[in-house]
């Protein structure tokens, strides 16, 4: 079987923050009840998190949990633990009316490090991202440009931003260049 | 600029973040009924002047469908509401109505 590469096969930008390829990430959809214990002791079996509240994104030692929709989560592991994760998913569920789908190679990942991390999504996206609006914690599905991202922060100053696949490299060409040197306007973190 | 709040995330969206889906509370007429409601049904619109009911799409956020009453001469937003209703609250027709004296109430 031919090598899995992610999207950009690991390629990084120095501007005003570093935008970087963050690599292959195993990522899991998971829809189904999330009021549902069931589902929330399969999660915690598989992930060892408890299910976040609405807008929520959790991290932990074996992966992340992140809140998509009322009826969807989207969980994080390693590349190659994710079939094995939908094993466990499925072992645990069994009888539950959910699904649990591998989509690591149809998504791609980046990170995003440096002190204007917001002003750089909020070139492209629509939503709030004032330090009092958007915290850590907190996952926000929104726009960039003309495509579907969710981003959120994992430290006060590195943005952890998911996408489609098949819109990486634009969205990577679109990073880069939002992130020029001296193209950011620092008023979030001017105080 | 519309922004409308997802009563399914919670997210202050705006309106580059939504999809349109027309006017809300539609009775469907399909196979069966008459040739006049099924044409009332697929091309008459209200086209309201003033307090209007319609359905949002969240698409770029968590996909779910809602509805939002608001008005379309100020663009002023009363509310949004769960999708799976037939009509709008009666507490957001309340508010409306104390917004807006002449608005007669809901009708189909």
């Amino acid at each position: 079987m031919s090598d899995a590469v992610s999207v950009v096969n690991g390629a990084s930008f120095d501007g005003a923050v570093q935008v970087k390829d963050a690599g292959l990430v195993g990522m899991v959809t998971l829809r189904g009840d999330l009021g549902s214990e069931k589902l929330a002791s399969g999660v915690k079996s598989a992930i060892g998190l408890t299910l976040p509240e609405a807008r929520g994104v959790k991290a932990g030692t074996k992966g992340g949990v992140a809140w998509m929709s009322p009826d969807e989560l989207l969980l994080f592991c390693d590349y190659e633990q994710a079939d094995a994760l939908v094993g466990k998913l499925d072992k645990a569920l069994a009888g539950e009316h959910f699904l649990a789908v591998n989509v690591s190679d149809a998504r791609a990942s980046f990170t995003l490090t440096g002190s204007g991390v917001r002003e750089v999504i909020a070139k492209g996206s629509p939503a709030d991202l004032s330090p009092e609006a958007f915290k850590q914690g907190e996952i926000r599905r929104s726009r960039l440009g003309q495509v579907a991202v969710a981003f959120w922060l994992s430290a006060p100053d590195t943005m952890e931003l998911v996408c489609f696949r098949s819109v990486g490299e634009f969205v990577y060409d679109w990073l880069c260049v939002a992130a020029e040197k001296g193209s950011l306007p620092e008023i979030f973190n001017a105080g | 600029m519309l922004i409308l709040t997802c009563p399914n995330c919670g997210v202050a969206a705006d309106e580059t973040e939504l999809g349109s889906g027309g006017e809300a509370h539609l009775t469907r007429f399909g196979a069966g009924s008459s040739d006049a409601d099924f044409e009332n049904y697929l091309f008459m619109r209200k086209n309201a002047r003033g307090v209007h009911f319609e359905r949002w799409r969240h698409s770029y956020g968590c996909g779910k469908w809602f509805h939002a009453a608001r008005c379309t001469t100020t663009l002023e937003v009363f509310g949004t509401y769960p999708a799976q209703t037939t009509e709008p609250p009666a507490e957001l027709i309340e508010k409306i109505k104390q917004k807006r004296p002449d608005f007669e109430g809901f009708s189909k």
